[in-house]
């Protein structure tokens, strides 16, 4: 049996959750106010980072390594930026923090600059969050107007101001340093690390980049503890995470759930099954950037970082979708790398030349004029983009591609007119979409 | 080129950076409200507005598909493309609203009434399949439910 563990959703149901009444009335702002209070700056990064707290954005990084590696003697102004640019495919957790509880993210927003003293936040979202735009805008409002944010904050002499910046609808702009280039108004291509953020990142000053989700665990964290919350789940991955169920089961949405359980009593138990009684083909587990799992994967997979890199796949930004046996896998790779294609942000020869490539390749199969030499030359193709561009866009669309393409064989061979399939078959016509 | 008030809200988002170019995507956010899109015109006017160049704004305005450097209609739909969608029912809302509005990907109907475009993941793929009407998310859509919603949109 799975059991949810609603922490940084524990109140996604409370009525009128967005209000900062409401907030406070269960116990909001406290913690903030208590760590300014009572709390030095080393000491917050050092629990932070004893939690095990790994970032939720998708790489995984420990947000208290990153703010430890934030310079303390400077007379820069720093930044904290948080990341809600959600774009990854198949993720969609970041909205509910901000369309359901956006004082906790501040809350955390107030915690995390206190730490490595940052004197001003970016909430950076993604335009087409409408709902969660107002919800956070009216929330940075009623924050400064208790106090929360502005001069002198709780009498502790502690400043910081926190905005809003909409960006618009470039997928690239999740990525750190190319979210850095939108909000300095620049093209928002991604910069070369080093030097990294955390040294030079707006304005050349020290910033730090934390998804919403990230800086939401972060009051927990201090309320509870870094012991409570390196109990939780995995010990070598600890937490709660809101994992995103989208495709073909009964039961789609966003799930919290500790880290360490089993893929498939997710799927089987929550989420209802698969929908219309289907068998299950193919799961992409961790946000599209990560390799495709098969069903006897799925199976014996636990959700945490050990286990899902035992697999040779990530968990990313924890959006997981699932495919049952009527998709066509070549329809669906062909769907994602044309996302690819369509966010490279052109910077990069291998990427910008690579996946538009990709997609032609892919159409070919989907048209049923694949040509037997195609697998190996996307395969190629893919070897040729994989660490050889700036950001990991490029390796983000590799790795679902040729996942995919080392897993279901078959289902490009039957897309070969008159070929001799690896089964001996002769394949006639080409499956077009998930008929 | 605007109200007084449009000139505060301006002013306003200016003041929140150090540096006026930063101020970049949330001033063209307004200025597409208030215009309808990116006008070559009302790139000027931000050039100034922010201290930079023209072809500033314009390497800003032609990356982003969410500014508009082309007029569209007095609505805007916005059909998530993306896999979860694609896999849940999107692919049939798509080919819909093509043949519904009897117009292609970015194209405007002729009465300047809809644009229908596309837009990769909207963050919404358990609630597939979804589509943006003038900015405003609409999810787990029937093809009756879109065309009411569509009707709601004069």
């Amino acid at each position: 049996m799975i059991q949810e563990n609603k922490v940084l959703s524990a109140r996604f149901g409370t009525p009128d959750s967005c209000s900062i009444e409401t907030y406070r009335r269960d116990g909001g702002y406290q913690t903030y106010v208590e760590t300014l209070r009572s709390r030095q700056p080393d000491d917050i990064i050092d629990e932070v980072k004893r939690s095990g707290l790994r970032g939720r954005g998708g790489a995984g990084v420990s947000p208290g390594m990153t703010w430890s590696f934030v310079p303390k003697q400077t007379d820069k102004p720093k930044y904290l930026c948080v990341n809600g640019d959600e774009s990854e495919p198949g993720t969609f957790k970041d909205r509910q923090i901000l369309e359901f509880d956006p004082h906790a993210l501040l809350e955390g927003v107030g915690i995390s600059c206190f730490a490595f003293g940052a004197s001003t936040c970016y909430v950076y979202l993604r335009c087409e969050f409408a709902e969660g735009i107002r919800a956070v805008q009216k929330a940075i409002k009623e924050a400064y107007e208790a106090g929360f944010f502005g001069k002198d904050i709780a009498g502790t002499g502690f400043d910081l101001d926190c905005y809003l910046h909409i960006g618009a609808g470039a997928y690239i702009c999740g990525e750190e340093t190319s979210l850095l280039n939108s909000i300095e108004g620049v093209r928002p291509y991604p910069r070369n690390k080093p030097p990294f953020p955390a040294v030079e990142g707006l304005w050349g000053c020290p910033t730090v980049i934390n998804n919403v989700e990230t800086i939401t665990n972060i009051p927990h964290i201090l309320k509870n503890g870094a012991e409570w919350h390196a109990k939780l789940g995995h010990a070598d991955d600890p937490g709660v995470r809101l994992w995103c169920v989208s495709g073909h089961v009964n039961k789609p949405g966003v799930y919290e759930f500790e880290t360490g359980f089993k893929l498939q009593d997710l799927i089987d138990g929550p989420c209802g099954g698969m929908r219309d009684g289907r068998k299950l083909k193919a799961v992409i587990p961790g946000g599209s950037s990560s390799k495709v799992l098969l069903p006897d994967e799925v199976a014996r997979v636990t959700m945490d970082t050990p286990g899902i890199r035992a697999l040779g796949s990530s968990l990313g930004s924890a959006g997981i979708m699932v495919f049952d046996d009527r998709t066509c896998m070549v329809d669906a790779i062909l769907n994602l790398m044309k996302f690819y294609a369509h966010e490279s942000c052109g910077q990069c020869t291998p990427c910008r030349e690579g996946t538009p490539w990709v997609v032609k390749i892919l159409q070919r199969f989907v048209d049923g004029r694949g040509r037997p030499q195609d697998m190996e030359l996307l395969l190629d193709i893919a070897a040729n983009m994989e660490g050889r561009t700036v950001c990991a866009l490029a390796d983000g669309a590799c790795w679902p591609l040729t996942s995919i393409v080392q897993k279901f064989r078959h289902e490009f061979e039957a897309m070969i007119p008159s070929a001799k399939t690896s089964s001996g078959r002769t394949a006639t016509a080409a499956p077009t979409g998930a008929a | 080129m605007f109200s007084a008030d449009v000139i505060d809200e301006l002013k306003e988002i200016r003041s929140h950076y150090p540096v006026a170019k930063a101020a970049m995507v949330p001033v063209l956010h307004v200025v597409q409200r208030e215009k309808g899109w990116c006008d070559t015109e009302s790139q000027a006017w931000v050039a100034e507005f922010l201290d930079v160049t023209a072809i500033e704004v314009f390497e800003v305005v032609t990356f982003y598909p969410m500014l508009y450097d082309k007029p569209v209609g007095r609505h805007t739909i916005h059909v998530c493309r993306t896999v979860a969608c694609d896999a849940c029912g999107g692919k049939e809302l798509w080919q819909h609203l093509e043949h519904k509005l009897g117009v292609g990907r970015g194209e405007t109907t002729g009465d300047g009434r809809f644009t229908l475009r596309s837009a990769e993941c909207l963050a919404s793929c358990g609630t597939a399949p979804v589509l943006l009407l003038d900015g405003e998310r609409h999810e787990n859509l029937t093809l009756e439910q879109t065309d009411k919603l569509l009707e709601s949109a004069s």
